[in-house]
């Protein structure tokens, strides 16, 4: 009896998220492997045709965040698609985007000094098929705003990404997602001394009809792992390396 | 199809530009002058002082004595030209093909356009009416040949139609100098009698060479048609044009916006059937005072489709000056490039629409932000991280050289390097420590150095060590020693950039 619940309460489940305008992943769908962060959405997919909101207050952090994003992005754009960056002033360093999957010159560079020019040009893209993502720094947002965004991308699929950089107050906007990304310190690999490979603190604040949460990524050999914790804490600092 | 040409001839231009400028002048006797050997030499006359029987050449003193009064102005040699070129730009409401006939007229090639104002009569007399009510002397004549038409409009009574073909007899009465050749030719065909230019039409051609050489006959043969003579034109003819004329002086933004809209869906018709696209248009509105306003829109892809074309002249609208009203529209395309159903392959968006509206998104982003907002970045082949990267030239370019793989370059580059304390252990050692705005970082791990030297032959500089570091916390830097790490000489450390 309580089986057949359960499957009811699964049903209406189903049922109710494409009401709330929510897509359920399709054949079509780009899937995007970020291992363990995959349980947190709805349908175990990570939600493209969707705006996410990435909150970042240092500079240390938007650092974080682009690469968390641009490797996101490389998965959408895999079949050679553009990208759209937007931002008062480029400071992305275009060849930087290799390493996370993404070929730099599949990135359109859109600078706009004004937000309002900002949000406007956000809103022209999102609303473009054909568009692998559309990435924007804005740090000032309006709930109505918001809601626009997320009518644009539900018409044509497309995903938006805004970068955030210390916001005045974290108001509650349409996005499908907030996210706080930071370095985290990275592991030497197979003992080798210097640096290892970026690896990002995730947390997930809000996500619609998922369940929020934290874990540490890894990106290794153009895919995101999952750092187990113990390997995380024994990670010991490893002794400066010099170059001859 | 033979041409017909037009020739205005502005019988007082220098007098005419002074009395636009001066009201009062324009009934009074007045003259330009200019030194010349120690005497002022009149240039020129108003028409009130020609009928006192000053002429252009006399010396100033003897015109006092005729006319106590006169008014003596200084000589403005460019002001003739510059005028001029104004009238000829505003000829091309008339024909497309204006030219100007220095020193003192202008030469229109008006075939194929009289039939627009309803025949050439009525086409000569709305040129000589709007010229006139401007304040000018005006003579015009039309005929098929630029040097007859010339010639009538120089030493005809009135202003003159020559009908088609019949330019000999209409040349017949005209004195020698009709035929623009040289003075000392004129004074010598006067000496011999030949008064007009009928008596020596007929003469013998070699008899008239061997007595006055080349010049006469080619310039006879130019009159009579015999020989081919090209208009230099003020405004190059475009090929991809169209005009709209309207019935009344227009000024509203709907009206404008309509014209725009059948001006584009006439030239994208022609350029469809030509498979091009416009890659640049010129919107131009000639307006009843004699400004021109002028659009401009740019696209990223060769493109024909009108209502996308119209939406990025519509987001300009507003700048639109329509004035006083605006009595013509033209819309050029002074660039154009083949449509290729090649560029179909590249960006891999999924199909051809897909591509259409992302070139459509940037032309609207670039006309509302402009050009420069949009930018793609492809490797140039420097280390120096400054110069790593060059912007393409269009949307198509595809790089030369590969990306640098194994090179360790932070997601964020600061554009200029920022001082930062650090303090380090031994030289060619990453810092155990920096200071960056008042937070001290320490440094757990790091990579480098890599040294990258400045290219001398670009510019002159100290190199750079650069460090990648892992403060305590996991944030990740980009950092660089400037120059070598001696006793003495002065170095400092930068933080450049941030890896995520």
């Amino acid at each position: 009896m309580s089986q057949s619940k359960a499957d009811i309460i699964h049903q209406l489940q189903k049922s109710l998220l494409p009401l709330q305008g929510y897509k359920p992943a399709g054949d079509n769908t780009v899937r995007v492997p970020l291992g363990p962060v995959n349980r947190a959405f709805p349908g175990h997919t990570f939600p493209v045709g969707a705006v996410h909101e990435f909150i970042s207050n240092s500079p240390e952090s938007t650092a974080a965040t682009c690469g968390f994003i641009t490797g996101i992005a490389s998965f959408l754009a895999a079949e050679k698609a553009l990208c759209l960056w937007i931002s008062a002033r480029r400071q992305v360093f275009p060849p930087a985007l290799l390493p996370f999957g993404l070929l730099p010159h599949q990135v359109v560079f859109i600078e706009a000094p004004a937000e309002k020019e900002r949000i406007w040009v956000m809103e022209e893209a999102l609303k473009c098929e054909g568009l692998a993502g559309v990435i924007a720094e804005v740090s000032e947002l309006d709930f109505t705003a918001s809601r626009r965004l997320q009518l644009a991308v539900e018409q044509s699929q497309v995903t938006g990404f805004i970068i955030r950089q210390q916001p005045r107050q974290l108001n509650t906007l349409a996005s499908i997602a907030r996210w706080h990304i930071h370095p985290a310190a990275s592991s030497s690999y197979n003992q080798l001394p210097g640096i290892g490979f970026p690896r990002f603190t995730v947390q997930l604040d809000k996500i619609r009809n998922g369940k929020p949460g934290q874990w540490q990524l890894e990106w290794r050999h153009n895919r995101f792992a999952e750092v187990m914790p113990a390997a995380a804490t024994g990670a010991a600092a490893t002794p400066i390396r010099k170059i001859v | 199809m033979a041409g017909r040409y037009a020739a205005i001839w502005f019988s007082h231009l220098l007098t005419d530009c002074i009395t636009l400028r001066n009201p009062r002048l324009q009934h009074q006797a007045f003259v330009l002058a200019t030194p010349e050997r120690g005497r002022q030499v009149i240039t020129a006359a108003s028409p009130a002082a020609e009928a006192r029987g000053i002429r252009t050449g006399m010396v100033v003193a003897d015109a006092r004595a005729a006319e106590p009064a006169l008014e003596v102005l200084e000589h403005q040699p460019e002001m003739a030209q510059e005028r001029l070129q104004a009238l000829g730009d505003w000829c091309i409401r008339f024909t497309p093909v204006a030219a100007l006939d220095l020193p003192d007229g202008l030469l229109l090639d008006v075939s194929g356009c009289p039939h627009l104002w309803g025949g050439e009569r009525a086409y000569l007399e709305e040129i000589l009416k709007r010229l006139t009510r401007g304040g000018y002397h005006v003579k015009a004549a039309i005929a098929d040949t630029p040097g007859a038409a010339w010639a009538l409009s120089r030493y005809a009574a009135t202003s003159t139609l020559v009908k088609p073909g019949k330019q000999a007899q209409a040349l017949m009465p005209l004195p020698p100098a009709a035929l623009r050749i040289s003075t000392p030719l004129v004074q010598k065909l006067h000496k011999l009698g030949l008064t007009h230019t009928g008596s020596f039409m007929q003469l013998p051609r070699a008899a008239l060479r061997r007595r006055f050489g080349q010049e006469l006959l080619h310039m006879l043969d130019r009159a009579l048609g015999l020989e081919m003579e090209l208009l230099l034109p003020l405004q190059p003819p475009i090929s991809w044009q169209e005009r709209l004329p309207c019935p009344e002086p227009v000024n509203g933004a709907a009206a404008v916006s309509i014209a725009a809209g059948r001006l584009l869906q006439q030239l994208c018709a022609r350029l469809a059937k030509a498979e091009a696209g416009i890659r640049c248009a010129v919107f131009k509105g000639y307006r009843s005072d004699g400004k021109v306003a002028t659009l401009q829109i740019n696209t990223f892809r060769p493109s024909h489709h009108a209502p996308h074309l119209l939406k990025l002249l519509q987001m300009k609208i507003p700048q639109f000056e329509p004035g006083p009203g605006i009595e013509l529209f033209t819309l050029e395309a002074p660039e154009t490039a083949p449509v290729f159903s090649a560029q179909e392959q590249l960006w891999g968006a999924r199909n051809k629409q897909q591509q259409t509206h992302i070139a459509e998104l940037l032309d609207r982003i670039a006309g509302k932000l402009g050009n420069d907002a949009i930018k793609r970045y492809l490797p140039a082949e420097h280390y120096w991280p400054e110069r790593s990267i060059q912007p393409a030239s269009h949307l198509w370019q595809q790089p030369q050289s590969p990306w640098p793989q194994q090179l360790q370059r932070p997601v964020r580059l600061l554009p200029q390097p920022i001082p930062i304390i650090v303090s380090a252990p031994v030289p060619d050692y990453p810092p155990m420590l920096f200071r960056y705005k008042g937070v001290v970082h320490n440094i757990v791990k790091a990579d480098g150095p890599e040294r990258i030297e400045q290219e001398w032959w670009l510019q002159e500089g100290e190199h750079r060590d650069y460090y990648c570091v892992e403060d305590n916390s996991g944030q990740r830097y980009w950092l660089f020693r400037s120059g070598h790490y001696t006793g003495q000489s002065l170095h400092q450390w930068y933080l450049h950039g941030y890896f995520s």
